[in-house]
């Protein structure tokens, strides 16, 4: 076995005792990535020259003591909405095609300063817009898993990365399932922290209070230090100025006692089964491989039990207005004057908006826009985007109740295994509703996180583990715990009759 | 409200709010596209919201304010290098009247 199958922290710990430096861990990804990204195709930008100058500096800085941190010297990569000072940002977009950020995002300072070796940026939907990064103007990823379907999307590149063994962890952003959603379909773990926890001064706005930055692991241990890394306040957002660092000393703890000790995290967990989430358009197989993990779970202590969450109709055409309207206005800033592409020969500065956009975008974004903009427009407003919003005060309040009774909501992080590549995109419609089970997480502000539970054909299956605002460490705990009692994701067994009839 | 209908006049508007200049065959395909997706958003009046107030923010916490002093070093060349257009420090750009 090849360093590059570690994890993270296992990296981090070789590196450490001083069994690895982070110069060999950085070329072992360049290495992986010569022998895999003519077929994958994960990253839009790879600066070879300055990852391994920067590894050089932060080995140095290990050995004199400055970096000591779990994932000092570990390679990672970032999701190519994220600022990177220097080095190109695009948004997979035309029109921030030869966009170089004079600044950091503030995750970027904060694995700077945790010793992380930043070794590329990964592809992406346009401007996030997308499930299945095929919307990207830089080419599409492949699903590493089988390499004839999508790795899903947004943060696609992210994850493909990561289960291609090309690098050790990556950072996605998540607006409506964009970590989740890949994250199942790559078959690696990923997670949507509770909005407000982790800035997001430096990435790419999308719609705003939806937004979040997460990490994406070989594990739930690779995530939950990752986001103890990039967590935290900062008075550049100011939905983050009061947030708190998260703080998982307690489990590496029982990780340090035995494994027994973390799957022990289950007992007496109090997790619900939204029943809306297993009718309709689920496949039957994820239907099958989610209930498993529900059994996993109440055979590990969790007490398990079915309830209604409700709203759920009214979930997808909630989270498309409001995205799409703060797509809208957030777009409105690419017009060919301050950065990125602008278009020849224009008449007039109107005229050079229009043309500047029409060139720039890509169809999707265009579409959203569009989309957008009429919604919000005089007239419709409140037909709209204020109805929206009352939904999703509602939406918010179903999953309030649901919480006084839960400390997690086990769901299935998409309702089938990632499609071929080039069926998605003809029915948008259909794309959007593949995101019926994250969207809502958003709405809510939750923190969620998606992890492997069976496989479907080669193609693996998500589960969603999803808590409390502000409960990260709830949901760090109940995945690191059913991780445990899980073991390898790729045997699954269908699940017990006793579920199956309970539904 | 009833039936919303994507005809003409609303893209005219659309196009002009959207800053986008589009291409009849564009023009053609997003006025189906909105129109489908605007139908299926229609399910969202079937869900009663009277007395429900608008969710803008999810901690209601208000506005949050800092002191307005410049903290990043005067990094202006960096910026304006970035744009398509400049000139002695400024952005360039098309007539404007």
């Amino acid at each position: 076995m090849g360093i590059e199958q570690l994890s993270a922290l296992e990296i981090g710990q070789k590196i450490k005792k001083k069994e690895l430096t982070a110069v060999e861990a950085a070329q072992a990804c360049f290495d992986r990535m010569d022998a895999m990204e003519s077929e994958v195709h994960a990253f839009i930008t790879i600066d070879r020259e300055r990852a391994m100058a920067e590894a050089r500096r932060v080995q140095k800085g290990i050995m004199d003591g400055t970096y000591t941190g779990p994932l000092a010297g570990v390679p990672v990569a970032v999701k190519d909405n994220i600022c990177t000072k220097g080095v190109a940002t695009t948004c997979a977009s035309r029109i921030l095609e030869n966009y170089v950020p004079p600044y950091d995002a503030h995750v970027i300072e904060r694995l700077k300063e945790a010793g992380a070796v930043i070794i590329g940026k990964t592809n992406m939907d346009e401007f996030a817009m997308g499930s299945t990064t095929e919307t990207s103007a830089m080419g599409i990823t492949r699903n590493p898993r089988n390499t004839d379907h999508v790795p899903g999307g947004s943060s696609g590149g992210s994850c493909a990365a990561v289960a291609a063994n090309e690098v050790f962890a990556a950072l996605g952003s998540d607006t409506g399932g964009s970590i989740r959603q890949p994250s199942a379909y790559c078959g690696v773990a990923g997670m949507k922290p509770t909005y407000g926890t982790v800035s997001r001064y430096g990435l790419i706005a999308y719609a705003s209070s939806l937004d979040q930055i997460g990490p994406v692991g070989k594990n739930v241990a690779d995530c939950a230090a990752l986001l103890e890394i990039i967590s935290g306040p900062d008075r550049r957002d100011s939905t983050c100025v009061a947030g708190e660092s998260l703080d998982f000393s307690g489990l590496w703890e029982e990780y340090k006692i035995s494994p027994e000790a973390v799957a022990a995290g289950l007992r007496g967990m109090r997790v619900g089964v939204p029943e809306e989430y297993f009718t309709g358009g689920i496949d039957p197989q994820i239907r099958d491989a989610v209930l498993k993990a529900a059994d996993t779970m109440k055979a590990g202590g969790a007490i398990v039990e079915t309830f209604s969450l409700g709203m759920t109709q009214y979930m997808i055409p909630a989270y498309y207005i409001i995205a799409c309207a703060q797509a809208s206005s957030n777009l409105a800033r690419f017009d060919g004057v301050k950065y990125g592409y602008r278009t020849e020969g224009a008449g007039d500065l109107h005229d050079m908006y229009k043309k500047t956009r029409a060139q720039g975008f890509g169809w999707e974004v265009k579409k959203r826009i569009l989309l957008g903009s009429f919604v919000l427009s005089s007239g419709y407003y409140d037909a709209y985007y204020i109805k929206a919003l009352k939904a999703n005060r509602l939406i918010k309040e179903a999953f309030d109740r649901a919480f006084e009774k839960y400390d997690l909501i086990l769901a299935p992080a998409a309702p089938s295994a990632a499609p071929k590549l080039g069926t998605s995109l003809t029915d948008p419609l259909k794309m959007y509703l593949s995101d019926i089970y994250t969207v809502a997480v958003n709405l809510a502000g939750l923190p969620a996180m998606s992890m492997p539970c069976g496989q479907t054909g080669s193609l693996p299956v998500g589960l969603q583990l999803i808590g409390q605002r502000f409960k990260d460490d709830i949901v760090v705990r109940g995945a690191a715990a059913y991780e445990v009692l899980r073991g390898n994701w790729m045997a699954s067994e269908a699940p017990s009759e006793e579920v199956k009839e309970a539904l | 409200m009833g039936k919303i209908v994507i005809d003409d006049q609303v893209m005219d508007n659309v196009e002009i709010l959207a800053k986008l200049s589009l291409t009849g065959e564009e023009r053609a395909q997003a006025m189906e596209k909105m129109q489908e997706i605007l139908d299926y958003m229609e399910q969202l009046n079937t869900l009663d919201t009277d007395n429900v107030e608008p969710l803008v923010n999810l901690y209601d916490r208000g506005n949050v304010f800092r002191d307005d002093v410049i903290e990043d070093n005067d990094i202006k060349s960096e910026i304006v290098a970035g744009a398509p257009k400049q000139k002695d420090g400024q952005y360039m750009v098309p007539k404007t009247i």
